[in-house]
């Protein structure tokens, strides 16, 4: 075999053990729960292999399953709505900040190194009965008994916040961050006040950054199992929940698989109109 | 004016971001035998009890295996594909990004469920080994990410440099691209263990009945409600998994300014 040969196939053998994971443990798995969701559940044994449109029908007919999707796809975008407003003058304040910008990007960053679990139901602590706002109210004299506060649609959506405010914050820093200051100072030389000049030059000059994070907060917000859980009351199930019941629960793995099946769908669809205009290049820059 | 009330603004969503972890620390040394408030003085009392828990204490022996065995193959894995895609003209490279990142973009509810059901047809159940297999390939992504981006900042000419001096490209990797790599390497396996440690989602749909890593054994505890114990637990983790990164993020630093001279 000459040196050419050689030099062109040692990338292959350097990639054949990653993309050989990928292929069975996500590619693979994926379509076979695309031909599951197609067979039939049995009562007794092993499902019924087939060609069955039953599970597809109830996932797509069931007003059940349809008002869960809608309301996972409300809550989320209300998630991150509030991530948006509250993230991105944090994420100008710290790239336009002439201290240490690294040091209170890290600091903000900290948050997501800390487990998921016990950042959710840290807001038990603060919320909860005997929780640190119950306990200061009454000392304050402001209530004499205890109030619920957690448990409802509210309190989840507290929680996604809680949870996903880091990503959008460094995706739009690192577009903010990428921007040259001096378009800013030309916009003002220009006349502009310091408002237009925002508006009209930086802005629009971060919005790749807001879109990645958006995606990103809407994406892990719709797909989320624990919060509602933890924080959210009977009535709050969001759909992640909805496929664990299927498949954990009551075992009914070809109706589990249609209804994942669903959520990708729905969420793919997200991802594919925000590659269509502004590609994964992006994505990639905020998560490494 | 603007400025001022952007910095408020930046304080407040700080506030937001750390007054409940700061609750949690400051509960967990709570006197109070509910460990509620109002706090009657402090102890270390629920560290003690955490430290008693065989559940607890079992919990994280497993979440600290399952962890750095994650860490392993997937920083292997992420590392020699990271090598492969910032080396190498290939061609459909940006097809095979995709794919190697694919992990990431399917919500993790349905990459848990896929898993379990494609390989309980091929009739491996609920295991450590399916457990292990939903954690490498969650994080694989990330470590490739971590690992692309500081690869990308490794010269070739120290490399082409070895080689034109007679190394072979076994020795030169060993000799000269690892070493300047382990930065890299050290970042993607603390950021795969720090991802499986702390893993939920898909490990509740994985994990055999009678294995519980940290984040399930807290929540099959917090269905009943709050113990002080679980603020104990919750400080422990928060100084595990700030404490690591902070201290690797100080080697890779060490080991980077040292290869630097």
């Amino acid at each position: 075999m000459s040196i050419e040969q050689r030099e062109a196939r040692q990338p292959w053998i350097l990639l054949t053990p990653a993309l050989t994971a990928v292929t069975l443990l996500l590619i693979v798995p994926l379509i076979f729960i695309v031909v599951y969701s197609f067979w039939l559940k049995s009562a007794v044994g092993a499902d019924t292999p087939g060609f069955y449109l039953d599970n597809w029908q109830e996932a797509l007919t069931d007003p059940f399953y349809r008002d869960i999707l809608l309301n996972t796809l409300k809550i989320s975008a209300i998630t991150t709505l509030a991530c948006a407003l509250l993230g991105y003058p944090a994420a100008y304040f710290i790239a336009r900040s002439k201290g240490n910008k690294m040091v209170l990007l890290v600091l903000l960053m900290l948050p997501f190194w800390i487990s998921y679990i016990i950042r959710t139901m840290s807001w038990i602590n603060i919320l909860g009965v005997s929780g640190a706002l119950n306990a200061a109210l009454i000392w304050a004299g402001i209530i004499n008994e205890p109030i619920q506060m957690l448990y409802n649609e509210t309190t989840v959506i507290l929680g996604l916040v809680h949870f996903l405010l880091p990503f959008m914050v460094l995706n739009i820093f690192v577009s903010l961050d990428g921007i040259d200051t001096n378009l800013e100072d030309a916009a003002s030389s220009l006349g502009a006040t310091r408002w237009q000049g925002f508006l009209q030059v930086t802005l629009p000059l971060s919005l790749p950054g807001l879109a990645a994070g958006g995606l990103l907060c809407f994406v892990l917000s719709a797909g989320t199992y624990i919060t509602p859980v933890i924080l959210g009351g009977p009535r709050d199930a969001m759909f992640a929940n909805l496929v664990y019941e299927a498949i954990i629960r009551q075992l009914d793995w070809p109706l589990g698989s249609a209804l994942s099946l669903l959520l990708l769908m729905v969420l793919g669809v997200l991802v594919l109109i925000y590659n269509r205009y502004l590609g994964m290049a992006q994505l990639a820059k905020g998560l490494g | 004016m603007g400025w001022r009330l952007i910095r408020i603004y930046t304080i407040l969503v700080y506030l937001f971001m750390f007054l409940p972890i700061a609750v949690v620390v400051l509960l967990s040394f709570n006197a109070n035998q509910f460990g509620s408030f109002p706090m009657t003085g402090l102890s270390t009392r629920w560290f003690e009890a955490l430290w008693n828990n065989d559940a607890i204490m079992r919990a994280f022996r497993t979440s600290i295996v399952l962890g750095l065995m994650t860490a392993v193959i997937s920083t292997v894995l992420g590392v020699l594909a990271s090598l492969a895609l910032v080396r190498y003209k290939i061609p459909g490279r940006n097809l095979i990004t995709t794919l190697l990142i694919a992990p990431i973009l399917v919500p993790e509810v349905v990459l848990a469920v896929a898993l379990l059901l494609f390989l309980n047809f091929l009739n491996f159940g609920k295991s450590f080994t399916l457990l292990l297999a939903g954690h490498v390939i969650f994080t694989l992504p990330f470590v490739i990410l971590v690992v692309q981006a500081r690869l990308v900042s490794i010269k070739r000419d120290v490399e082409e440099a070895a080689m034109s001096l007679g190394a072979s490209p076994m020795q030169t990797f060993f000799a000269i691209t690892l070493p300047l790599l382990m930065p890299a390497v050290a970042a993607g396996g603390l950021f795969a263990f720090t991802i499986s440690f702390d893993d939920i989602t898909g490990t509740l749909f994985w994990k055999p009945g009678g294995i519980e890593t940290v984040p399930t054994q807290i929540f099959s505890m917090l269905r009943n409600s709050i113990s002080p114990e679980i603020n104990a637990l919750g400080t422990v983790m928060i100084v595990l998994t700030v404490g690591l990164p902070l201290i690797g993020a100080a080697i890779a630093r060490t080991l980077a300014t040292r290869s630097g001279q």
